[in-house]
């Protein structure tokens, strides 16, 4: 058994719309047989943050395009995107990128 | 005495004359020398200066003393061309910092004219340049700042013809925000702003990723908002212009972005800037990868699906039966016929204006069906059942802002009617308060 991980998340650019304006979360995730990944964070957040609209945050499994996910402030292609293993308080940022001007 | 008053009088208002007639010959003249060009046109390459002027060194004595910029960088900035595209909430600042620090010429582009609502942001325009072309504009007020800064102002839309020719013409560092182009190298110094809330990324520079790399899907088009839809305060994209003309001038006097492969997001509300490590290049990248598909510029638009401009989208959801005209409205407002007329917008639209007779639930809180709103709702068609005869539906009109919102919280409303509320009969009011304000009501705000 992976024990609990908590984790910090963040969402910007417009993405804190979809949960009710609020940018960041402290939430734990449960204990589980497998470590806990990004993909299986998606999942959870989709379950238990995600009010409505779920189009707008994902896409398959993954992030809808134009969503850039930062892992402790690098891109998350750097980090191994959905496969990344989560650690103990990890930072996870969702930014929608902006337009205009 | 009286003769002496009345003939100094005289002579004052021959000078006055003649003051004017000076003023309006030099402005015709000043006119001529900012011409406002609707085409990509042929450029002389700008010549490198040998040496700064007397009058160079005390204009740029403050930044000459910096070990960072020194004689040499200030040489390079003199000989560097920067084309400029929008000259709005970022490009103004942009151009007038470009331009105080004495980039040598700057290319401002834009296919729109000012309007009172983009002064907020746009500061190089002012009250009396609404109506002009943007670029125009632009050249002015830089002209003004620095009139040894070359401008060449473009009233056009980027488009896959003519960015190349313009690209080519300006080789240092592009500010191109709008277009994601194929097999170039030249850096681009991208900044964006909404909200409350700022991006910036130097891309196609030091290895890191280009437009594409980052984004290898276009965002869905529902997904992307801009100034007009979602609000912006103008202190925001006036700091990303900044940071912006900073990155420019690092790159143009010979020094290195310190945005190379990284994001900084600008985060207002708590004053709060964050550097993120981006992905390096990509190999596989459509556009500057090994193996391009892409070797055509394309056009941003197309690949984003959206318009890159300030103005708003119109959708169209319902079908001609379910909407009425503003003045159909109006006639029913004249003749007081019994209706509910339902705002939709959210409730910092209305504090700005509403019509007096209209009931507010936003189209997000109908979405959700908030309690509190439908229980509000259900009275206000109660009332309006037992003031009409007979067994009639209730007529609802709903309106928003521009009548994109109220088609959606039409269907809604249609789901709704005969379970959650009584049977009512819905409608779109087409164009909405907006239309109000164009067509029948003059003194009713716009926004
Ligand atoms: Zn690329």
């Amino acid at each position: 058994m992976a024990a609990p991980v908590a984790i910090h998340l963040e969402f910007g650019g417009g993405a804190e719309l979809l949960f009710n304006g609020v940018k960041e979360h402290h939430v734990t995730l449960p204990s589980q047989s497998e470590p806990w990944d990004v993909k299986q964070l998606l999942v959870w957040i989709q379950r238990n943050l995600l009010k409505e609209r779920p189009e707008l945050f994902v896409q398959g499994d993954s992030v809808r395009p134009g969503i850039l996910v930062l892992i402790n402030d690098a891109d998350w292609e750097l980090m191994g995107e959905l496969d990344y293993r989560l650690q103990d308080q990890d930072n996870i940022v969702f930014i929608s990128t902006l337009h205009g001007g | 005495m009286a003769q002496e008053v009345s003939c100094l009088k005289a002579q004052l208002r021959e000078k006055e004359e003649e003051i004017v007639r000076l003023k309006n010959k030099l402005a015709q003249l000043e006119q001529v020398r900012t011409e406002l060009f609707d085409k990509v046109i042929p450029l002389t390459p700008l010549k490198a200066k040998a040496a700064l002027s007397n009058d160079d060194i005390m204009r740029y004595s403050r930044q000459l003393l910096l070990p960072e910029l020194g004689v040499q960088g200030q040489l390079n900035l003199s000989k560097t061309s920067v084309l400029i595209v929008g000259c709005g909430g970022l490009g103004c600042p942009l151009a007038q910092y470009l331009a105080a620090a004495g980039i040598g010429r700057l290319g401002l582009l834009d296919y729109d004219e000012v309007e009172l609502s983009n002064l907020h942001r746009q500061v190089l325009h002012g009250e009396k340049n609404q109506g002009q072309a943007k670029a125009l504009s632009a050249a002015s007020a830089v002209k003004r700042l620095n009139s040894t800064v070359e401008c060449i102002p473009y009233h056009l839309q980027l488009s896959p013809e003519n960015a190349l020719q313009l690209i080519q013409q300006y080789p240092a560092a592009n500010p191109l925000t709008y277009i994601c182009y194929a097999g170039q190298t030249l850096p681009l110094v991208s900044a964006s702003a909404l909200r409350l809330e700022g991006q910036l990324t130097v891309y196609n520079y030091c290895g890191g990723p280009c437009y594409r790399c980052l984004y290898p899907v276009p965002p869905p088009r529902e997904t992307v908002t801009n100034c007009s839809d979602g609000g912006v305060l103008g202190v925001v994209p006036g700091i990303m212009g900044c940071f912006q003309a900073l990155e420019v001038l690092k790159i143009a006097s010979g020094q290195v972005s310190s945005c190379c492969q990284k994001l900084v997001i600008f985060d207002a509300q708590d004053a709060k800037f964050r550097s993120i490590k981006l992905r390096p290049k990509q190999a596989g990248c459509a556009v500057c990868g090994e193996r391009p598909s892409v070797t055509q510029l394309v056009d941003y638009e197309a690949f984003c699906g959206t318009a890159a401009t300030d103005k708003c989208r119109k959708l169209s959801l319902l079908s001609r039966d379910q909407r009425i005209t503003i003045q159909d409205y109006k006639s029913i407002v004249d003749n007081a016929e019994p209706h509910l007329l339902l705002d939709v917008r959210p409730l910092v639209e209305v504090d700005i204006c509403h019509l007096p007779v209209s009931l507010n639930i936003p189209l997000l809180s109908l979405e959700e069906k908030k309690s509190e709103d439908i229980r509000l709702l259900k009275e206000r068609i109660g009332q309006l059942k037992k003031q009409m005869s007979g067994d009639c539906q209730p007529p609802v009109y709903v309106i928003c802002k521009l009548g994109n919102d109220s088609q959606k919280a039409v269907q809604v409303l249609e789901k709704m009617s005969g379970s959650e509320v009584d049977s009512i009969t819905v409608k779109d009011i087409c164009g909405g308060l907006m239309a109000w304000a164009k067509r029948i009501d003059p003194t009713f705000p716009q926004y």
